[in-house]
Parts: C-alpha cells; structure tokens; sequence
C-alpha cells in the first residue's frame, strides 16, 4: 500500500469578479502517492494555475479538504502557510524566478535562509546541491551569466535544496528550447528514481508524457488518464 | 535574520545610488540644519557664558550716572557699598585714552584703566609675568602699573617690561606685570574694549580730575545660595542716594543675565528644531515614495521570497529596514555636513565649537524615527502582497 502525500477532497475555489462569482474548482478530488511523478495537463484557462496555487499553499480551496503530508491546509493563515511552503514545497517556476542581483549561490541559499539554517550550513549544502547540478565552478555568477538551461537547474538546485515533500513545477520547458528542455525532463526523472514526489503542471502533453501519470483538467474538472486532446 | 535584512536593503539601496541619494537629500538637508544649527548656537551661547561666568557669577556691576547734585559714586558712598552684608569686595573702575610716548614713537588711543587690589585679587589668573596692583600700591598711589600682553608685544617687541618705565599724562610709572588681554573683565565685556594699562583708580582720578566713581563692580559672598538679598541692599542704598531718581543707575546682576542667556538657548533650540522638523518631514515623504516605488518595482521579488517560505513579517522587517537604513545614512550624512558647516561657522568666528553629542543623537534618532514612520506603510504593503498576484505579474 504506498503511502498517501497529497490529498484533496472535493475541493472548491471561487473568485468573484465584479458582481459575478465564478467557479473555477469544480469539487475536485485529487491525490498523489509519495514518489509519484504526476503531471497535471489542461489548457490555459482550465484552471490548472488555480490547481498549482492549491497544491503550492499559496492559496486556499473555498471548500474542500486538502492534506498535505498528514498536514490540514485548508484552514491555515498566511504565517502557517509560508512554513509549509518552505517545508513541505519547492517550486520550479516556468520562467526561472532567479533573483537577479544575487549570485547563483546566494539564489540556493534562499529558501535555506527562511528555514533558519545557519549561515555556514546553508552555504554548504547550497554549494553541495549546485556542485551535483553540474554548476559547482559557477557558484559566485550572476544568473545573467548563465544559459536558460542552466538558470533552470539553479532554480531546481533552489526547489530541491530545502528536502521538500514535493517538487511543484509549472510548465519547467517552457522557456526552454526543446534539446535544453529535454536535458531537464531527464534531470527531472532522476530526481524521481532517488524518491523524489513531483508534480508538474503543463499544456504540452509531449512533456506531461514524462510523468508516470497524468491528470488533466479541463474547465475545472479533473479526470485521469487520456491524453488525446489538451 | 537581522543580518540578512540589513545586506539585502544595503545591496538595494547602493543598486540605485543616485536615486538612494536623491531620496535621502531631504534628509541630508533636514538633519544638517539641526545639526549645525543647535551645534552654533550653543557654541555662541556656551562662549559667552564662559565669558560671563569667568568673573559674572556672583557679581553686580553698578553704573551710576546719579544725579545734577549727586554724580556717580563717592569714597564714602564706595566704603558703605563694601560694608554691605554678603558683600565680600568692590572694584571701582575708571578709564580714559590717551597717547603714549616711547623713545620716539607715539602710541595712540592707548586705554587707561583704573583699578584696586580687589579686581586683581579677584582675577588672579588674570596676570601672566610679574604681579598685579596689591593694597599699598592702591592706598599709597604707588607710581605703578600692569600692561596688556598686547601692548607688550606692540611697544617692547620680546624686551621683559617688567621694572622698565613708561610715562603717563606725564608722570613716569614703572611696570610691575603684565595681564592677559584684559578681555575677561565685565567692564570691557561690556564696552566691547580692552584695557591696555592698569594703574591704581586713585591715580587715575588724580591725572584726569575726577573726583567721583561711575562704574563699579560689586562683589557678592560665594556661600549664600540666594544672593538676591545682597542685590536688593545695594539697590536699596542707591535707591535712597539718588531719591528714587529715574535712570540715575543702573544695576546688572550677572546671575540674572546668565540665567536670560540659558532661556534664550533653550528658546532657539526649540524653534531651530522645530523648524528643521519640516526639512526631516519632507524628507520622510520621500522616503515613503521611494519605498512604494520600491515596492512596486519588486513585486515578483517579493512574491518569489514569499512562495519560498518568507513569512510576511520578514518582508515587512526588510523593508522596514530599508527605509530605516536609507534614513539613517541621511542622518549620517547630516550630521557629518552639519558638523563641517558649525566647525567653519567657529572658524568664521572665531569660537571654539564644541561637538554636541546631544545634537548628535537628536539627528541620529531623528532620522532613525522618519525611517520607521515613513517606512511602515510601504513596508506593510509589500508584507501584504499576494503571491499568486505578484508571481503572476510577470
């Protein structure tokens, strides 16, 4: 029986846009096994971003049960959640989200910062984590110094750096070309045999097709398996 | 944590040095004029206090005109002045100016002092090479005189004066010491000269045909705590010499004058701050744009550092942090200015300008508080940014 991380029941989210309030959750049940490799694939608009924010506690489901790691979101306030986050998240983000003014280095260490480890420490496995990406003579560049790929493996060094339960990645090719973006499929893919949770949210269902399993969702409803159209 | 902040903000604000400067200006201006204000007027004030206290406290300068019938001060007006209870001297003081010959060379508009023992008994640091004028030279009309060290310089070059002779209206007078400027005295703190030549009073009311005193220093018991008694006797007394006469003297009590000169400090302080309270408030406007600019600018930033796991409160301590760097460095930067202006100021005028550690601190707290009032509500914006917005706004 493998043993449940993530799961979401009969979740909601509404936002009110003006007078009208629009459902962009449609009650949906969701759950991801640790060391699962998931791939959650809709098009623009189906709510799939609402879905990332969810799962990433960056936001709340209006109703609905969502337990993370034998953690209740749904009621957590803004403190609470910033510590799951830390903990429990480590987000790849489409467009890389380097900080631009810091070394690459000083990137890693972030999230490291916020989980109050000690400044020696941090700076070791930030080091260690950038060494094992291949970046380890790079550590004092600036991320403009550095190719799409390899700023994309800093901001994967940053996800993994804090052991998070699970890897949260929205649309990670996406400003990749496709050898750059397949080099990080199979980065990816390693981090899954070492046990590694991912979740990784695209529209590209040649890329979703690196995952073990996909979800797609369309219009607010989520259903398994298929990947014909998206 | 603290130490994060601090790098972060620091980083931020050398990023946009011109724009951290310009920002920062009001400040600058704000605290410079505190700084150099309150440190020049209480290096004025603290100078003429020091002036005043060398030989003020504790002492009455009476200037007594008197009456068509009764004019000035006689001997015998003099003696009941001294007898006074509480009253431990007095110094009569008389001058007149006159031309000076010496082995060829005239010396004009020289001033002739005439004193008693008591003044140099009571300004004893006052001389600097020899003795000051003692009681027998005072009673005996001694031929004997105390030269300036100016006129030491200007008439004997580097010679010792002491025991040579000069002529006076006439008559020779050997020099027995010479004092130091002679500006400590009330009298010519008061008539803006200085002496060049003490001789004993009575001499000089002999040389110049005077008969009367009009000026004297009054010198009152260091033991009492409330001198005003001793003031009010001596009031009292003139009172009933000249019959109540309007304007026949008049009486200055240091004390007063020391304590209207402390009021007057405190009066200006408070209004030079005040008004430099505007520059520190209009500074602190633009720190608060400059950090909702800032804000603004580092949405995803923010967002980022969120979705990492940075609570709220962390964002609000660096912005917070930031304003209150870039306010203190204006403060610095003030104080540093401010302190450069006084210093000139004391050159220009030739004062020592004590460093005001009060000032100082004033500027410095100051500033410290314009960063965290102005910088709160920046600082609580970014704190309350969304991150799924900010992310988004990519």
């Amino acid at each position: 029986m493998p043993e449940k991380l993530l799961e979401m029941t009969d979740i909601v989210k509404c936002y009110t846009i003006g007078e009208e309030e629009q459902m962009v959750l449609k009650h949906i049940d969701f759950s991801v096994n640790k060391g699962e490799f998931v791939s959650i694939l809709g098009p623009s608009g189906s709510g799939k971003s609402t879905m990332m924010n969810i799962i990433g506690c960056l936001d709340v489901p209006t109703s609905g049960r969502y337990i993370l790691n034998g953690k209740e979101i749904a009621d957590m306030d803004q403190v609470e959640l910033a510590h799951i986050r830390n903990k429990e998240i480590g987000f790849i983000f489409q467009s890389f989200q380097l900080l631009k003014r810091n070394t690459i280095l000083e990137n890693v260490e972030l999230p490291l910062i916020y989980a109050k480890v000690s400044r020696k420490e941090r700076r070791e496995r930030a080091a260690a984590m950038l060494e094992r990406m291949g970046l380890g003579n790079k550590l004092d560049f600036y991320p403009n110094q550095l190719s799409g790929g390899q700023q994309q493996r800093v901001a994967i060094s940053r996800a993994v750096v804090t052991q998070p339960s699970i890897l949260l990645a929205d649309e990670p090719t996406g400003a990749l070309d496709q050898k750059t973006g397949a080099q990080v499929m199979e980065l990816f893919h390693e981090l899954n045999d070492e046990g590694r949770t991912i979740i990784m949210i695209t529209h590209d269902k040649h890329i979703a097709e690196h995952a073990g399993r996909i979800v797609k969702i369309l219009d607010g409803v989520m259903s398994e398996g298929g990947t014909e159209d998206a | 944590m603290l130490r994060e902040s601090i790098k972060m903000s620091w980083e931020n604000i050398i990023q946009n040095k011109l724009r951290s400067f310009l920002t920062i200006l009001g400040i600058i201006i704000g605290v410079t004029a505190i700084i150099a204000l309150i440190t020049v007027v209480q290096a004025l004030i603290t100078n003429i206090n020091e002036q005043f206290d060398s030989v003020g406290a504790n002492t009455l300068v009476i200037n007594a005109q008197g009456t068509p019938l009764k004019q000035g001060l006689s001997d015998k007006d003099l003696m009941e002045i001294n007898e006074i209870d509480g009253v431990t001297g007095i110094a009569p003081s008389i001058n007149t100016t006159i031309d000076i010959y010496r082995e060829g060379t005239v010396y004009e508009d020289i001033v002739v002092d005439g004193k008693n023992e008591t003044f140099f008994n009571r300004n004893s640091d006052l001389i600097l090479i020899g003795r000051g004028l003692n009681i027998l030279d005072v009673n005996g009309k001694n031929r004997v005189c105390v030269i300036s060290a100016d006129f030491m310089n200007k008439v004997f070059m580097g010679e010792n004066p002491v025991g040579q002779d000069i002529s006076i209206m006439g008559s020779s007078y050997r020099i027995v010491g010479v004092a130091d400027g002679g500006d400590d005295s009330v009298m010519t703190l008061m008539s803006g000269s200085t002496s060049d030549i003490y001789i004993p009073y009575k001499n000089l009311m002999s040389l110049t045909g005077q008969n009367r005193i009009y000026s004297l220093e009054v010198y009152m018991t260091d033991e009492a705590e409330d001198t005003t008694y001793i003031s009010d006797a001596v009031e009292q007394y003139l009172d009933t010499l000249y019959n109540y006469k309007d304007n026949s003297y008049m009486l200055i009590i240091m004390d007063s004058l020391l304590d209207m000169m402390k009021d007057v400090q405190s009066m200006l302080t408070t209004a030079l701050t005040a008004i430099a309270s505007i520059a520190l408030l209009v500074g602190g406007i633009g720190i608060m744009n400059m950090m909702l600019v800032s804000v603004t600018e580092r949405t995803v930033e923010i967002g980022l550092r969120k979705a990492l796991g940075a609570e709220p409160r962390l964002i609000q301590v660096q912005f917070l942090t930031e304003a209150i760097m870039l306010s203190v460095l204006g403060g610095i930067l003030g104080i540093v200015v401010g302190l450069t202006i006084s210093f000139i100021c004391g050159a220009v005028m030739d004062i020592r300008v004590p460093i005001s550690w009060g000032a100082i601190a004033l500027g410095v707290g100051f500033s410290a508080a314009v960063g965290i009032i102005f910088g709160f509500a920046p600082a609580k914006k970014a704190s309350e940014l969304n991150p799924i917005d900010a992310l988004r706004s990519v």
